[in-house]
């Protein structure tokens, strides 16, 4: 192991990781604000209101990231209106590509987690507040949201290290984040199990500290842990 | 209908391509996951840490990362082990490579499935196969390993779809499954989004077909088990 390249070339991964960070935090955002009216709607009574969020579910969650990458950064420029478009100046940009896919991408799978989390909740819970005179909006604002975070933050935190690991794919489409930025280094040094080393320990880092921060908001919800301390 | 121009031979090799590498990297992944249950819940201290470290590494680490370290960083490795075999041309195949990479990553997470299912198993069943005389390996192999195979079906399945996603991964390496035919297409036919559409439908059918599968395996498994009402 010739550790001197890696401290030599660690400002470099530094950066990189930088970029992945930026990636895995605008699409987890970004996401999770797509998966509400997703989940709620993917949650519905009426068919008609849950049939287009399970078709959006199912196309992302049923095909690599990888394709629906490339059907986003390759894929529209095949298209002269959208060449021509407004859009384009972003539509060209692989990092607004790789933006808007992951949170395409992690919307269906945070969408899920949200339905699941609904279904959980008691329905004697939804039936007091329905006696206790409350709209139907507000016993999804006040009574079912809240509940819904509280059981559907650990599969969140998940989602989130899964997507930290899926944003590796952004190099595929010439994004120097943490694993592009390897492989560009790698290019240059041709020391492939030192760079891959650094950087699989910099996921590492990055992974354990989301876990912890997770573990620590979840403590800070919880409601019965805390009216237990009184 | 789509025009392919003629690369709908090349997408099914493809997509052939891609089963094979799906189910080499599960049998791989399957003996490892086992493995690394029974290591991580061993009473043998090196074992068990053997074990989490195992499952904690590998799925920390993005699987493109494993790809490309599995293909790039095992050539010194390989021409060393050549050498010793005399065999100097040795090297990892982009399949070798891709099956073993993503067997590792199934198998990670396939260890924390295995061990659920190990552990829920009650303790009594060990007990009553001690009590009738069979030894440790006759007890897991007649006793737990099927019990194990039931409850940790699902959650087995639910892996197999995301390593199923995960083979477009070896594209990256060069092997010619579907996404690196689907890249060849558009190079030649300069229509991204008609091919690469065309991968996602297949990955789509493919995901529709395990999940089919998974379902008459698990009704299966499940047999003498399923409730009354």
């Amino acid at each position: 192991m010739n550790w001197e390249v890696i401290i030599k070339w660690f400002p470099r991964l530094l950066e990189g990781a930088g970029l992945t960070l930026e990636l895995v935090a605008i699409s987890v955002v970004a996401g999770l604000l797509l998966a509400i009216p997703l989940g709620i709607a993917r949650s519905s009574a009426h068919w008609y209101v849950r049939a287009l969020p399970y078709g959006y579910i199912f196309f992302f969650r049923g095909t690599p990231l990888l394709v629906q990458l490339f059907l986003v950064y390759y894929g529209v420029a095949q298209f002269d209106a959208i060449r021509h478009g407004p859009l384009w100046p972003y539509l060209r940009d692989p990092f607004w590509c790789a933006v808007i896919t992951m949170t395409l991408h992690t919307a269906a799978y945070i969408a899920e987690i949200l339905r699941g989390a609904i279904q959980a909740i008691p329905p004697g819970e939804i039936e007091a507040a329905r006696a206790l005179g409350m709209s139907k909006w507000q016993t999804l604002f006040y009574i079912v949201m809240p509940r819904a975070t509280r059981i559907g933050l650990p599969a969140y935190s998940n989602e989130v290290i899964l997507m930290l690991k899926a944003s590796a794919l952004a190099s595929t489409i010439t994004l120097l984040d943490l694993t592009g930025m390897a492989r560009t280094i790698i290019a240059r040094t041709y020391l492939p199990v030192e760079i891959f080393f650094a950087a699989g320990m910099l996921y590492l880092l990055i992974a354990y500290i989301l876990v912890r921060a997770f573990k620590v908001l979840e403590h800070k919800l919880r409601v019965d842990a805390s009216q237990q301390g009184r | 209908m789509i025009d392919l121009h003629g690369f709908g031979p090349a997408l099914a090799a493809g997509t052939l391509m891609t089963i094979k590498l799906a189910l080499t990297a599960l049998a791989i992944g399957l003996v490892l996951g086992l493995s690394g249950a029974l290591a991580k819940t061993s009473q043998n201290p090196i074992l068990s840490t053997i074990g989490g470290l195992y499952s904690t590494i590998v799925r920390g680490v993005p699987e493109l990362l494993w790809v490309l370290l599995m293909y790039f960083g095992t050539v010194n490795l390989m021409r060393a082990l050549g050498q010793w075999l005399g065999m100097p041309q040795l090297e990892l195949s982009a399949f070798a490579a891709g099956s073993i990479a993503l067997g590792l990553c199934f198998g990670a997470y396939a260890t924390e499935v295995f061990r659920g299912a190990l552990l829920a198993i009650p303790r009594g069943h060990r007990e009553a196969g001690q009590a009738l005389g069979m030894s440790r390996p006759r007890i897991f192999w007649r006793i737990i390993l099927p019990q194990m195979w039931r409850i940790a079906l699902p959650g087995l399945g639910n892996l197999f779809m995301i390593l199923m996603k995960d083979t477009a991964l070896v594209s990256v390496i060069g092997l010619e499954e579907i996404m690196r035919r689907s890249q060849i297409a558009v190079t030649a036919t300069k229509e991204p989004f008609t091919f690469f559409l065309v991968a996602a439908f297949i990955y789509l059918g493919l995901t529709v077909i395990a999940m089919t599968a998974m379902h008459f395996l698990e009704r299966r498994a499940a047999r003498g088990f399923v409730r009354s009402a």
